[in-house]
């Protein structure tokens, strides 16, 4: 029964695992911004958080290996002598669209949070 | 919680920025440096950077693996009144280019700024992450 009261806090929870892994992935990228050879990764957050809710209904939960599956390499836009592929300019803006984001759903969080806390509350006063 | 990775990655960054401002720091110290009695002078450094998988997942660092020697001769200049000149008056100095050198360390400084942006906005987002549900 109490699993129903957490069922809506599950979506969220999901997301928030996968804005981290990618915000971690980000980070990888911007670090090596300068060394040669390397190829900037990216995964398409949309359809990897698609998964992750499918296979948890399935009861596998786990977003973040889901995430991992599905990395991608993200193509330059200038190419660069030493086969770097990081375009900063990219990087940074979805570093920090990621973060927004990922404080986005940590308040869609504190908000069904409190909600329930509140239900519980006028309850016990009622 | 991966997050937590993010100062790894980051860090790694920042220290392999900066030691690739000190070799640029000792290039530009080096600059003027003329040959001694070898006939050696001073060769530019150069840092190499390669990525450092960090753990079993898709974490991606940096490391300096290793630190190599500009191997183009030196600045030669006629000045047969230097101490250190040889016998048809040359004085060599040392391979650096200072703007080469001032390029690198803009690309560096700008580097290390990034990659503690990066561990700003994951310390913060960690912060609230700990008061969730406070």
């Amino acid at each position: 029964m109490i699993h129903r009261l957490t069922d809506a806090l599950n979506f969220q929870t999901q997301a928030l695992a996968l804005r981290s892994e990618r915000q971690r992935l980000l980070a990888g990228n911007i670090a090596n911004a300068d060394t040669p050879g390397f190829q900037a990764r990216d995964f398409d957050f949309a359809s990897a958080l698609r998964d992750a809710t499918a296979a948890q209904r399935a009861g596998v939960p786990s977003p973040v290996a889901r995430a991992e599956a599905q990395l991608r390499w993200s193509l330059p836009a200038q190419t660069n002598l030493d086969g770097n592929t990081v375009d900063m300019d990219r990087e940074r803006a979805a570093f920090a669209e990621n973060a927004l984001k990922y404080d986005a759903s940590l308040r869609f969080i504190n908000g069904s949070i409190r909600t329930l806390q509140d239900a519980m509350r006028s309850h016990s006063q009622g | 919680m991966s997050m937590f990775r993010i100062f790894d990655v980051a860090g790694s960054a920042v220290s392999a920025q900066s030691q690739r401002l000190n070799v640029v720091a000792s290039n530009l110290a080096n600059a003027d440096t003329v040959a001694g009695p070898d006939g050696q002078a001073y060769k530019a450094r150069q840092v190499v950077f390669t990525t450092e998988l960090m753990g079993a997942s898709a974490a991606a660092g940096v490391r300096v693996t290793d630190i190599v020697e500009d191997d183009t001769p030196g600045r030669r200049v006629h000045d047969p009144k230097h101490p250190a000149a040889d016998e048809q008056g040359y004085v060599t100095y040392s391979n650096v280019s200072a703007v080469e050198e001032m390029v690198n360390m803009i690309s560096a400084s700008r580097s290390y700024q990034n990659n503690i942006e990066v561990m700003n906005t994951a310390r913060t987002l960690l912060q609230k992450t700990l008061q969730m549900g406070q």
